[in-house]
């Protein structure tokens, strides 16, 4: 059945079966990144989509562009500006008050009625919760393709979109073509992709588009917004430094370890999933295929087996460091360095030596 | 009140292994569950059944042994189940999936009662797309509220729910009409263990079974591989990478070790002391 699907062996007939796409398709043209904005804050996958989305652009000779829903002000034309300087040539902005704060209803529609009106050929969304429950919304009322959580996007010869995905918990990937349908839809998550260069003064087109939206006709309410408190916020997906520790710490009280190397670092710490299934970590530090992607520079994994769940999710850091007691552990075969220690003595004197190294006033350091 | 539970029977992930030359899936002899984030869902309906009455019903496409996948899920405490099953389901892709769900929705309403919500899963460990239930919603016609941490009421006589959606940066308080289509987020809640009556009741409960046409649908060109605009033309393995890592010698001491590894990192990556220094005299 359903699940039968992505077990197909290499080289699935249907795609050679390719028909010419139907008539009524043959004006979708360009590629669209959606900029998610909530509070006036354009979520930075949005910037990774549109480093993307200009590279399928270019290889289609075809234009790049930002759709930006949000309520009437200043936020919109920030969010343009930003999605000029990270590659998009013009934007879409649908400005009504019903869209100050995301609910699928107005925003479904907002965004279904663009694309209906503007025909692209490739619509991309960030795989965030936002992102999500959009994206298959507006796919079924298109009745069209959607691929998620894509870790690589292509164009291939014929000019269809390849969209890569890790599938079965990650031990495999695929590849996924909408062949017959448009726009091709996909969404990638947070980290996944490379963020492109800011292009400081770049300029586009503001197109505006209008859609009757009113208050009333929405059954959704929103009663009111809790923000996480500072302390909850995480920066995980984000930070240029990560310490992270598994089950090879062997009790909570030894994650602490990782939060002090992690605190003389000025990293963000993070965990395998069995600590958060135990209750010793709060899920938003999980990492991996069903936590968070990350891209930091620089990587530290304590304890940490490196089950393929946890590869998918750290393999885009520059340098992966593991501390692990057996040789054997999957992590050296795609950590750059390792060393085969006990991680619950070694991260101590490990945080100490850092501390030192690091200090402003390291003799270390003035000699190196 | 009546709450419908979209489950899924994945295989357990954690134990798939993938044939080194033919890069396809070794399902033999891989125990299938119930997609671990779907249990949040059915705990949710059952806590909010035995709260302010009513019944849930458990639904799924698939296999014919998907069955046992929803007999465990009488056994923790569903009361009626109901399986999709038939040959032009094979190679649905989600458009496809909930398609052919909002189907057998539709017929479970007419047949069992009117529904007032449907959750799903926040996402399957094997699809892993989190799209079914947005498809359902779309096709029902049904508010839809995904990645709720929690529920706060639900109000039969007056048609409402008001609970709490996990969004970026905090928590949305929604309220809105039924029926509603509400995805859990892992966490929030947890999973009871079936009572013993239940599972006594559970092995003799009779399942449901549909066919396509058994579940109202007409057009079977909407289903399984001809209703999927997405193919899947290319399976494969991540390729390796070409080192493994290189090896820091153990010194003598922790202390000695941490240098060792310290001059390893900045030989490899000598960018990288520059940013921790600018870091750590950030904090
Ligand atoms: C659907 C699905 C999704 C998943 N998603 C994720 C995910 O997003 N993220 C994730 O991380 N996992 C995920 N997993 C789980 C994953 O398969 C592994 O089980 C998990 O990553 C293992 O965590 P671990 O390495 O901390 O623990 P273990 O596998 O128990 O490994 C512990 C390691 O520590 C080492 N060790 C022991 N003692 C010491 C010591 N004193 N010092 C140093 N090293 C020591 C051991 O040699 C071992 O390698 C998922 C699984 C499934 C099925
Ligand atoms: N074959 C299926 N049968 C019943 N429910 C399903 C099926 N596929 C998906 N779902 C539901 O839709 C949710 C999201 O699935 P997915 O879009 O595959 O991530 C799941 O958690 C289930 O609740």
């Amino acid at each position: 059945m359903s699940d039968a699907k992505p077990a197909a062996p290499a080289g699935g007939s249907r795609a050679t079966m390719k028909k010419e796409l139907p008539e009524r398709f043959r004006n979708h043209k360009h590629v669209w990144v959606f900029v998610e904005m909530e509070r006036g804050v354009v979520h930075p996958v949005s910037f990774e989509l549109l480093g993307e989305g200009r590279k399928l652009a270019d290889k289609l000779g075809v234009e790049l562009a930002g759709v930006v829903l949000g309520a009437p002000g200043a936020d919109v034309a920030n969010a343009c500006k930003e999605a000029f300087a990270y590659g998009a040539d013009l934007c879409y902005t649908i400005e009504n008050p019903v869209l100050a704060d995301y609910r699928n209803d107005p925003y479904s529609k907002a965004l279904t009625a663009v694309v209906e009106a503007h025909k692209p050929e490739i619509l991309l969304l960030g795989a965030t919760t936002l992102g999500r429950d959009l994206a298959g919304s507006v796919a079924t009322t298109l009745l069209t393709g959607l691929t998620a959580d894509c870790t690589e996007l292509n164009v291939d010869d014929d000019k269809s979109l390849a969209a890569t995905r890790p599938t079965f918990g990650g031990s495999l990937l695929c590849t996924i073509y909408t062949l017959n349908f448009r726009p091709q839809m996909a969404t990638a998550r947070p980290r996944a992709m490379a963020m492109p260069e800011r292009q400081e003064g770049r300029e586009g087109r503001i197109v505006p588009f209008a859609v009757d939206l009113r208050e009333d006709d929405i059954i959704t309410k929103i009663l009111s917004f809790i923000p996480d408190r500072d302390s909850n916020k995480t920066n995980l997906a984000f930070a240029d430094v990560v310490v992270a520790g598994g089950m090879g710490l062997q009790s909570p009280e030894n994650f602490q370890l990782v939060k002090n190397l992690a605190s003389v670092l000025g990293a963000e710490y993070g965990c395998s999933r069995p600590l958060v299934q135990k209750g010793w970590i709060s899920s938003d530090r999980q990492i991996g295929q069903t936590g968070k992607t990350i891209r930091p520079k620089i990587y530290i994994a304590a304890g940490i087996s490196g089950a393929i769940q946890h590869r998918v999710g750290v393999e885009g850091a520059d340098l992966i460091v593991a501390i692990n007691t057996d040789k054997n552990a999957p992590i050296y075969d795609f950590a750059h360095i390792g060393i085969v220690t006990d991680a619950i003595r070694f991260l101590p004197a490990l945080t100490e030596a850092f501390r030192k190294r690091l200090s402003p006033h390291s003799k270390d350091r003035l000699a190196g | 009140m009546h709450f419908v539970v979209c489950i899924k029977q994945v295989p357990d992930s954690a134990q798939i292994r993938v044939h080194p030359v033919t890069n396809t899936i070794m399902r033999q002899g891989v125990p299938t569950i119930i997609n671990p984030y779907d249990l949040f869902s059915l705990e949710e309906a059952l806590r909010w059944r035995d709260k302010v009455g009513g019944e849930v019903t458990v639904l799924t496409m698939g296999p014919p042994m998907a069955a046992d996948s929803l007999r465990k899920a009488l056994t923790i405490g569903a009361d009626r189940a109901v399986l999709l099953t038939d040959r032009f389901f094979a190679g649905s892709d989600t458009l496809a999936t909930s398609f052919a769900l909002s189907a057998a929705l539709k017929k479970i309403g007419d047949t069992f009662g009117k529904i007032d919500i449907v959750f799903c899963g926040k996402q399957t460990i094997d699809g892993d797309t989190a799209q079914v239930g947005p498809g359902i919603a779309k096709r029902l016609n049904l508010e839809q509220i995904t990645y709720v941490s929690g529920i706060n009421e639900v109000d039969g006589e007056g048609g409402t729910v008001t609970l709490e959606r996990r969004s970026e940066g905090g928590v949305q308080v929604l309220k809105t009409n039924l029926p509603a289509m509400i995805t859990m987020l892992e966490g929030s809640n947890v999973v009871r263990r079936g009572r013993i009556d239940d599972a006594l009741r559970a092995a003799r409960a009779e399942i449901v079974t549909w066919s396509a046409k058994e579940a109202g649908i007409e057009d079977v060109t909407m289903c399984g591989l001809r209703g999927s605009p997405t193919v899947v033309k290319k399976v494969f393995a991540p390729s390796p990478r070409a080192e493994k890592a290189a090896q820091v010698e153990v010194g003598a001491s922790p202390a000695e070790s941490a240098e060792a590894l310290i001059e390893a990192i900045f030989k490899k990556a000598p960018k990288i002391e520059a940013d921790l220094v600018k870091l750590a005299s950030g904090y």
